[in-house]
């Protein structure tokens, strides 16, 4: 079981990763001032395999891939989230951070509640409420992606073509 | 046939595309700036695969340009060396890179244009689809010259009517992420058009581009027209022939229409993109800086109405005013028909080009507490430093006014 950390709505990059900390690109050195502004506790309390939850409109406004290695870093298994904004989205597949689409789960877990999540299945699990949610599927050829740990693994052993087929 | 974005990605691939289908295409420009191509050349250099065609590929150095720190140098010492290493001749350090790239011509009507940042829609003013990607999928695009898209639904926004005097495209652009809201087109083609829209100049065509994203859109198109077709001959380096195109028989999933000519000055509040008030309704609220600029509007016309407000006139005494022409063209420009002039004689800072004070990084930091009030794209919470400050965003016009009376101000009066 991991601790669910939840956000709000439209939680965006800065407050995720403030800009004046993305002169690094170091997994870890980022991971110690993910949200450290809207929530100082995170970075210090983050256990390996903890969960992200958060309301609509996930990881809002710039580009900067800082924010989902950030994350990772932390050694968040996974977010959980109503829904992503694009660009964060397509980052955390490329990354290899695992995201979970699912409105139900982010109206239905807490801050501190002590959640499991069967990411091959997509399914949720809230122990401390006793509640269960499944998440949308990821489209065949973002999967394709996901599955060999991101964009970066994938390309190293296939072509751009492959994703089609 | 379709909507905007379906018409560019069928041309491209020269057969009809729609809505909804996952596409793979060759891109006609990969950009980066200082800030995510060390992580681009990371995964380039773990793909360990050979650039396809370094002259797509176009770097700038703006967001922490010239180098704030030693670590900002030392980042930008191992980009140069990266360029050096790999011959790639765009290589720009001119201004905020999404007018730097639509000055050198990489930006055209019915192109496809990547950029490792969000305001990369910015081009799609000009009839280019243009979108914002991570650094992994720029250093991965360098290997392979293309990306993958889903192609998106279209919400039409029809704007029509004249808009009062002091009332510009970004009290418009506001006023509809107001409605909108930050997820109101999460995934979704923007595509701008009606009465207003033709009769506006391309400069401020490019503020309802350029913040589509402030509404999660992945791309805000407007038709190529006469207006386009003159604004890349005389400002732009790109050459002639441009293809003119525009949506045929579309299906929009929505359409919005607003009547511009009832709109006053608007302000979006803190600490939200979407947190947007006439401004009559904050008029009067304290300001500690005033900062005109970023690939919002810091063009040459916004300067020019910012300068035409405060010629004769000095800024507030506590009120900092900082002005930072866009790029080094907008910058020439300013100073040889005297607009720097009037910023320097009526008391404003003026900077060199870039994005540092937009992303908090150098040149207009703000404390815990301050107020400022700024023509650029976003309010987040600590985007221009202090986590305790706040930010207002609005037009030039507005920003000059205000930065006259210390305090927020209707740009209206000035306008006589």
């Amino acid at each position: 079981m991991s601790r669910a950390w939840k956000f709000g709505e439209n939680l965006n990059t800065d407050e995720i990763i403030p800009a004046r900390f993305n002169l690094t690109i170091d997994p870890q050195e980022l991971a110690k001032k993910v949200f450290c502004e809207i929530y100082p506790e995170f970075a210090p309390g983050v256990q390996p395999g903890d969960v992200v939850v958060a309301d609509a409109n996930f990881g809002c406004g710039s580009s900067r891939e800082h924010a989902p290695v950030a994350i990772r870093g932390a050694g968040v298994k996974c977010v959980i989230a109503a829904s992503f904004a694009r660009i964060f989205f397509r980052n955390a597949i490329n990354i290899g951070l695992p995201i979970l689409e699912c409105p139900e789960a982010a109206a239905g877990i807490s801050d501190g509640d002590q959640v499991d999540v069967d990411l091959s299945k997509g399914i949720i699990y809230n122990r401390t409420r006793g509640t269960q949610f499944q998440a949308a599927p990821l489209p065949d050829f973002v999967l394709k992606i996901a599955e060999a740990g991101g964009l970066v693994n994938f390309l190293k052993e296939h072509d751009l073509e492959e994703l089609s087929a | 046939m379709g909507t905007l974005v379906e018409e560019i990605f069928s041309r491209r691939l020269g057969r009809e595309v729609r809505a909804g289908e996952i596409v793979l295409v060759d891109v006609d420009a990969i950009m980066s700036h200082d800030n995510t191509t060390p992580l681009a050349i990371k995964a380039f250099s773990e793909i360990g695969k050979p650039i396809r065609d370094t002259s797509k590929i176009v770097i700038h150095f703006d967001h922490a340009y010239p180098a704030p720190n030693q670590l900002a140098a030392e980042n930008q010492q191992k980009i140069v060396k990266f360029i050096r290493q790999q011959g790639i001749d765009n290589f720009y350090h001119r201004g905020v890179c999404h007018q730097v790239m639509i000055e050198e011509g990489f930006i055209r009507p019915g192109g496809i244009v990547i950029g490792g940042d969000s305001h990369t829609v910015t081009y799609g003013a000009l009839g280019c689809f243009a979108t914002g990607l991570g650094s992994s999928e720029i250093g991965a695009s360098w290997i392979t010259g293309k990306t993958w898209f889903k192609v998106p639904e279209t919400i039409l926004v029809r704007l029509e009517g004249q808009a009062p005097a002091g009332v510009y495209s970004k009290d418009v652009m506001l006023a509809l992420a107001g409605q909108l809201g930050m997820d109101g087109a999460t995934y979704k083609s923007l595509e701008f058009a009606g009465s207003y829209i033709d009769n506006l100049p391309a400069h401020q065509r490019i503020v309802f581009s350029n913040m589509s994203v402030e509404l999660g859109a992945k791309c805000g198109l407007i038709a190529p027209d006469q207006v386009t077709l003159d604004y890349l001959v005389n400002e732009t380096k790109a050459q002639p022939p441009f293809e003119q195109f525009t949506a045929v028989n579309p299906v929009y999933e929505r359409v919005i229409t607003l009547d511009v000519s009832q709109l006053q000055p608007m302000v979006a509040c803190h600490p939200d993109v979407d947190n947007v008030k006439p401004l009559s309704e904050v008029s009067g609220l304290e300001i500690d800086q005033v900062y005109l600029g970023t690939c919002t509007n810091a063009r040459y016309e916004d300067l020019e109405i910012a300068a035409g407000i405060l010629k004769g006139r000095q800024v507030s005494r506590f009120t900092r005013t900082l002005v930072t022409p866009a790029s080094q063209t907008i910058y020439e420009k300013a100073l040889a028909n005297g607009l720097i002039q009037i910023f320097l004689d009526s008391g404003c800072t003026v900077n060199a080009p870039g994005c540092g004070a937009c992303i908090g990084r150098h040149g207009g930091i703000l404390a815990p507490a301050e107020r400022a009030f700024t023509t650029m794209n976003r309010n987040f919470i600590g985007r221009m430093g202090s986590p305790e400050a706040e930010i207002y965003l609005g037009s030039p016009a507005a920003a000059a006014a205000t930065a006259i009376e210390g305090r927020i101000a209707d740009p209206r009066p000035y306008l006589v």
